[in-house]
Formats: structure tokens, sequence, C-alpha cells
């Protein structure tokens, strides 16, 4: 013990190394203290002892609490090497530790630093274990370091090369080209096909993740978008200022989340619940106030319409900037939502995984709408021949009035869950809008499912593009390709079929 | 030609070229001639000021000629404006020469930055000015052919097109903020010395330059004017009311939508690139669809379909924009734009000169009656 007073690298791990050999219950909180730093010694008096985190000072052998003078005390430092053997020492620890967690946390270590000083330990604890990932783990810390082992007989090697591929991971990969070059043909041999294997893996996991991430952002547009995409459909008119829908949303959770913060803090759990249906009426009745106070008086006439409608988003937006202010206001998670799991080896957070759930459930609930009440019946009609169904009866200003609440409300709930993955500023709606407008362009407004398949292909090729082309370049190449693409299709995937000369 | 020239100049578009020629010679001469002390003088600054307006005009006016004329709202002719502006912006640079920061007689500052070890091959030639002032036009007209024949062709119209142009000036902006793009990334174009070998910042320079743009705006008016009043003005009047019609009754809607929309274009180049040396700096800011969007505001706002609202109206803007995004007002001025916007396509869908127009009509009718002359043609109705 005394060795760690020394205040030399080389004799701490030579301490480490007798520590962990000693095979005592108190090795464990000592190695453990030295990795956070709590360990300190006198080197005066050659004694050590461990500082706890909330002040108290206990000698490192015994364990009792005890009071030293703080003075001489300092802290035994770690290089990079030492903090090696330090981890390789509480892995070797805890191998046998009864907790399955910190068992398999223990294998990780031990493989990632293959310590051969562990291979005993391991295979003792292998044959002991019942747990089948504890057990994978064990098998994948034994192989790496057999394989980090250039004397190891060479059937147990290609055992090992064959443990490590099933891991088929980076680490998997960085280990394996670490062999490739061995001296033993058959050993490289296996290695090489192993690399290889791993390599088509790994490849097959990152088209994953790129999936997973374009499913992501796919969800995120087609929120953004299906309400310009109904209004667009029944009205014939781009609203430029659904963005800032979008932003009202957004600043309505934020300021349902302050009143729970300083009023109710128990609820904050629930303040996305309650957000969703005050942002979808906060939206939704602006938007039927812009609808009856200004887009009314300019039917048949969209371009200007478009130009009254970024007056709006304009007034929406310094409106916004006047209230709140400029800066990115702070929108939190909760609970429910925050975190993430792994799925394989692909990381999925909870909030953009409940986002894609929640996109789905409003499309599918606006599927129902449109398809089986009588306002979505005036919604398809109007949509498909405006002239015919005002013939027919149906109160077209009516219809859309509440077309135009409709998609501003719905712009209204994609706020919410824009704002629990994007800064909540005014700018918000901005930085979203474009990309609605090459959705709904690229779906057409047939019907909602071209919104769909325009939302996940843009997602989903953007994403694709990202790793080769870069962000920027990706998206530059979406817009061009959108570009070209309405010259071969000018009213988008799902085009209204009809006869008119003019849609 | 000069008899379509003569033909196509009523009394308003004299009256018009009257006040431009006095604006363009009475400005540089107060500002030269009259000594600073006087009351009369104008100082320099408000000649580069001036100079901006004009340059806005003439690009006011090539949104007219297309939107107001042939319907097509271009939401993206920020674009072809900021591409002339580059392409001056270019030459600009190349005239720097050995005087920027780091010394490097070939590269410009920012390519020293980056670490370029060669001049792009998009940047030769750029040291010449009648190549330069070839690519003003050529950039934007070519983007701008491509761009319309691609669209016209598959009749791609109406908000349709709108959006497209739209995307195509906001693909131009993210390329354009990319530092390996080599036209310098976000910090664009900037720290002029000359033009034509005078200092850029001297006041002769900038006063010659305001006669410049002055003269190109007459230039464009005149073009735009001939165009508007001969027989192909009418085919584009009738494209925008009636396209289908039009196409029906024989004519090439496409062929005609692309050509002014091409000419357009150059004339919205020339504007950037009468801009840009009066600034003194371009960067891709200038490709923001905001922009693009404001300048249509400008003609709607002047009366579409009226060249000198289209001036009028972009002068009048900028001016209210300069006035009071300086002073106390300036959180304001978004609320006031916004109005803009909303009232003008509300309440005065035919603009400043359009309404005037139409107040007239019923005057001049009277007396032209009295004069027993034939019946005036009745006042343009409003398109779409």
């Amino acid at each position: 013990m005394a060795q760690f007073a020394n205040d030399s690298f080389s004799d701490t791990e030579a301490a480490i190394s007798a520590v962990a050999a000693s095979g005592n219950a108190r090795a464990l909180p000592i190695v453990q203290a030295l990795q956070d730093g709590r360990l300190v010694a006198d080197p005066a008096t050659k004694k050590v002892y461990i500082k706890e985190n909330d002040g108290k000072v206990s000698d490192a052998v015994t364990g009792q609490a005890v009071a030293p003078s703080f003075a001489n005390l300092g802290n035994v430092r770690l290089n990079n090497r030492l903090r090696r053997s330090v981890e390789a020492a509480i892995g070797g620890l805890t191998l046998l530790s009864a907790d399955p967690a910190r068992r398999l946390q223990a294998a990780q270590s031990v493989f990632r630093s293959r310590d051969a000083a562990a291979l005993a330990t391991i295979e003792g604890a292998l044959e002991k274990e019942t747990d089948a990932s504890v057990r994978r783990a064990f098998t994948q810390a034994r192989a790496a370091i057999l394989l980090a082992a250039p004397d190891a007989p060479e059937a147990s090697r290609i055992e090992a090369i064959a443990a490590i591929r099933d891991r088929g991971d980076q680490d998997a990969l960085a280990l394996l080209t670490g062999v490739a070059a061995d001296p033993s043909p058959r050993v490289a041999q296996t290695a090489q096909a192993a690399i290889s294997s791993v390599q088509s893996r790994l490849a097959m996991w990152s088209a994953a993740q790129n999936a997973w991430y374009g499913i992501s952002l796919g969800s995120v547009l087609l929120l953004a978008a299906i309400g310009l995409a109904i209004t667009f459909g029944v009205m014939g008119v781009i609203n430029m200022a659904h963005g800032e829908m979008v932003m009202l949303g957004a600043y309505t959770t934020f300021v349902v989340q302050e009143v729970i913060r300083s009023s109710y803090p128990g609820l904050f759990d629930y303040s996305l619940l309650i957000a969703l249906p005050l942002a979808f009426l906060v939206a939704g009745l602006i938007g039927v106030a812009i609808e009856r106070g200004i887009i009314r008086f300019l039917y048949g006439r969209p371009l200007e319409t478009l130009l009254a409608t970024w007056g709006i988003s304009l007034i929406l937006q310094q409106a916004v900037r006047t209230a709140f202010g400029p800066t990115n206001r702070e929108v939190g998670n909760p609970s429910w939502m925050s975190g993430a799991f792994e799925l394989g080896q692909i990381t999925i957070t909870y909030n953009r995984l409940w986002i894609v759930v929640f996109t789905l459930a409003v499309f599918a609930l606006l599927l129902l709408m449109l398809r089986y009440t009588s306002l979505g019946l005036e919604m398809r009609a109007v949509t498909q021949n405006r002239r015919m169904a005002a013939s027919m009866g149906i109160a077209t200003s009516r219809v859309d009035a509440l077309t135009f609440g409709l998609g501003s409300g719905i712009a209204g709930i994609a706020g919410v869950a824009l704002s629990q993955i994007d800064n909540v500023s005014p700018n918000l709606g901005q930085s979203y809008i474009i990309d609605s407008f090459m959705v709904v362009v690229f779906g057409g407004v047939g019907n909602l499912w071209g919104t769909l398949v325009g939302a996940f292909t843009l997602g989903i090729a953007n994403k694709f593009l990202e790793p080769v082309a870069g962000a920027v370049l990706g998206k530059i190449a979406i817009l061009v390709l959108i570009i070209l693409f309405i010259q071969k299709r000018p009213r988008g995937l799902f085009a209204l079929k009809g006869r008119a000369v003019e849609a | 030609m000069s008899h379509l020239l003569i033909r196509s100049l009523d009394r308003s578009a004299m009256v018009f070229l009257v006040i431009i020629a006095a604006v363009g010679i009475v400005v540089p001469l107060l500002n030269l001639l009259v000594p600073p002390t006087s009351f009369f003088h104008v100082p320099t600054y408000l000649v580069a000021l001036f100079g901006k307006y004009v340059c806005y005009a003439l690009l006011a006016l090539s949104i007219d000629l297309i939107w107001g004329y042939c319907g097509i709202l271009s939401l993206g002719h920020g674009a072809f404006f900021a591409l002339g502006g580059y392409a001056m912006g270019m030459y600009l640079m190349r005239q720097i020469g050995g005087r920027g920061v780091y010394g490097n007689p070939l590269l410009p500052d920012f390519m020293v930055f980056l670490n370029y070890q060669s001049l792009p091959w998009y940047w030769h030639g750029f040291d010449m000015f009648w190549f330069a002032a070839l690519m003003v036009l050529l950039v934007p007209g070519l983007l701008a052919f491509g761009f319309g024949w691609l669209a016209f062709r598959s009749r791609v119209t109406g908000v349709y097109l709108s959006i497209i142009t739209q995307a195509m000036t906001y693909a131009l902006l993210l390329a354009f903020f990319r530092n390996d793009f080599g036209f310098g990334g976000n910090n664009g174009l900037t720290d002029f010395k000359d033009i034509l070998g005078f200092n850029v910042q001297a006041q002769g320079t900038r006063a010659a330059l305001f006669v410049l743009s002055c003269i190109a705006l007459v230039i464009g008016f005149l073009i735009c004017r001939a165009i508007v009043t001969s027989k192909l003005g009418k085919v584009l009047l009738a494209i925008r009311d009636a396209e289908s019609r039009t196409r029906f009754l024989g004519y090439r809607v496409e062929s005609y939508k692309l050509f002014v929309f091409t000419l357009s274009a150059c004339m919205a180049g020339v504007a950037g690139a009468l801009y840009v040396p009066q600034v003194g700096i371009i960067n891709p800011s200038e490709f923001a669809p905001a922009n693009s969007i404001e300048a249509v505001i400008w003609v709607a706002v002047g009366g579409r379909g009226t060249l000198t609202g289209a001036v009028l109206g972009a002068v009048l803007v900028n001016y209210a924009k300069t006035v009071f995004t300086s002073g106390v007002l300036a959180p304001y001025w978004l609320f006031m734009l916004g109005a803009l916007f909303v009232l003008v396509t509300l309440l005065m869908p035919r603009g400043i000169i359009g309404t005037l127009q139409q107040w007239w009509e019923p005057w001049r009718a009277q007396r032209a009656e009295a004069r027993s002359a034939p019946a005036t043609p009745a006042a343009q109705a409003p398109a779409e």
C-alpha cells in the first residue's frame, strides 16, 4: 500500500497489481477510488486514504473513518498507461461480482484492456457463468486476450477470431486488423475472412442507421408538411406562414412548461400531452382568423395569397420575437422522452422514436378523418372539383376556413413535437418551410399518401446522401433532383387525375 | 428599332425618363461640384445609397417584366441578381492583385486563407473586364435559360413554379455558403480596391457608378417598354391572362416565356453587377429566399404591369427600409413590411401607379370624348 504514497508512476503500477492480486475485499473500493481520483496519500506517513464524495475520509486499508491532517495529503496521480491498468484491475476484480450487470461491464473492460493477467480469472469465471449475454462477453474478452498474446496456441487463436467476428463492431474490426498480418498463415487467413465479414456487417448496420435517421427526418418533414398539403390540396393556396404555425406550436409548449414549472411541478411529465390540444387550438384559431380575415378575399389569385401569407409570416415572427425575445427558449424533455436504447449497433433516442410514432398516429387519424367524417368528404370533394362541389351544395367557404384551421392546427402540434428535438426560436418555422414545400411539390396533392411517400423519400435520400456528399451538398443535390423531378411530373408523384386543362 | 422605341413612349414614360435623367445628372453634380458646406451638397454616402436604390429598381423592373406582363411569379430572382453580383465581385477581387492582406499576386485573400494552391478554373478570365461583363449577362442568362427551358416546356406554372424558383435560390444559397465552393464562403467577396483602374471608394468613381446605374435603368426601361408595347408584348399579356387559350390559338407559349424569363434574368444580373461595387461586398445572403420575395413586393407596391410602378415601388420601399431600420422604429420594420405585403395584396392589387391610372381613366376618357377621339382601351384587368 505504501507504494501508492511514493508519487511515482511505476510504484503506483506495482501497487495496483499487488492490490488486484491480493483478493482482499477492500481491493475494489481502493482501485475504484484511484480511478475516480479520490485516493489520497500522505507522503510523510505513507498512509493511504479514500476521500468520499461527501468529504469524509477513511483509511484505505481498514475502511474506518479517520480525520487526518489535510495539509499533507496529495492525490495519487495517474497517467494514461496507469488508467488502463486501473481499468484492467477493476475488470479483474469485478469479474467475479455477484451482479450480472457488473460482470458484463467487467468483461467489456477486460476486452478493451486485453490484460493477459486476467486470462485465468476469465476462464474460471466463464466455466461458472450461467447468464448468456455475460457468457458471450466473457468469451469475447478471452478471445481478445488470446489474440493480443502472440504465444497462444494457433487453434485457440483461430477459435478466438471466430468469437471476435461474431461481435462484429468497430472494436472487433480494430482487433482483427491487428491480427491480419500474423506470422501464422492460417491465423492470418482466418482473420482476413473475419475482417471482410465484420466489414460487411458494419456496412449493413450503418445502412440501417442511415435508414433510421432517414425515417426520423422523414417523419419530422411529414409532420411539418402534412398540414400544408391539405390546405394546398383543398384551396390551391400555398401558406407561406405555415412554418410560423409550427413555431407557434413550439412556443405554446414553452409557455405550458413554464406554467407547469412555476405552479404544478408534478405535472411536468404530462406537459406535452397538455400542450398538444392547446397548440392545436392556438395555431388552428389563428389559422381560421387568417383565412377569414385575409385569404378569403384573395380567392382565384394564388400568387397574391403567397405574398400575403409571406407578410403574415413576417408579422408573426416579429411578434414572437418581441414577446419572447430573439434567443432560443428552453423546452425540456419529459422523462419518458429522454434517454436512448441500443438496437444492435444503432442507438435510438426515445424522443426520435416517439416523434415517429406520433407522426404516424397523426397521419392515420387524418386519413380516417378524411375518409369517414362529413368534413373529410367535403374536403375531398372540394379538392377534386371546387365548382362541382359547390353546385352539389357544399359550403365551400366554410370548408376552406375549416381546412385552413385544420392545416394550421396540425402545424401547431408539429411544433410541439419539434420543440423536443430542435431549438425553439422565432426562426424555427423558417428552417422547415422550404423542405415542407419540397415534400408537397414532390408528393403531389392528390392524396395524403403522396405526402407520406414524399416525406420519407426525401428524409431517407437526404440521410443516405449525407455520408457520401456531406450534409450541405446532399441537401443541394436533393433540391436539384426535385427541380428536375418536377419537370417529369409537374403535379408531383400522386397527382389528381382529371381532364381539366388547368388544374 | 428607333420607330419601335418612339412609338412605345407615351407621356408617362417620357416623364419617367426625364426624372431619371434629371436625377442621374443632378445628384452627381451636387456631389462633385457643390462644396460640402453648402446646403445643396449631396454627401458621397447618399450617392452610394441612391445608386443602390437604382440597382434595386432595375431588379424590380426585371421582375415586373415577367410577373406583371407574363404572369410568371419568380421567388428566386435574387439569385440572378446575386450571380451577376458575384461575376462583378470576382473581377473586382482579381483587380486587388498583390495588395491583399496576404499579398499573393494571384490568389484572393480568402483562397490563401483556405490553402488554395492555384486559382480554380472558373476564376480564370475574370481579370479582364470584358470577360466579367460578359459573364454578368451570360451566367444568369444561361441559368435562367436552362431552368426555364425545363420548367416551361413541362408546363410547370403558377404556385409550383414559384416554389421551385425559391428552391433554386435556396440551393444556390447553401452552395455559396460552402468554403470549398471557391467563392469565399459566408464572408463572400469584399475589400475591393479598383474598378477599371479607378479607386472604388473614390468620390468620382461613386458618382460615375451612379450615372452608369441610371443609364442601365433607362436602357432596361426602354427595352421593357419596347417589348410590352410590341406585338410580342400583347402575346405576353395574353399568356398572363389565359395561358391555355393562347396556346390553343397557336402561339408557342413556352418560347415566349423562355425569352422574357431569360431577358429578365440578364437584367437582374446587370443590376447585381452594378450593385456590388457600390455597396462594396457580395455575400451568399443575397441568395436568401426572403430577399427575392421582398423584391416582388416592391413591384406589387408600385404597381405590377406598370414599368414605372416597379421602379417607384423599389425606391419607395427601400427608402422606407433605410429610414425605419436605422432609427428607434427598427424593431417594428418587419411588422410594417409584413403589413405592406398583406395590405397591398388585399387593398391595392394594382399598386400605386395602377390605382392612379384607374382613377385617371374616366377623366381621360371624358377628355378624349370631348375631342371625339376613339374610346381608350379598358383598364388592364388584374391577372389571375
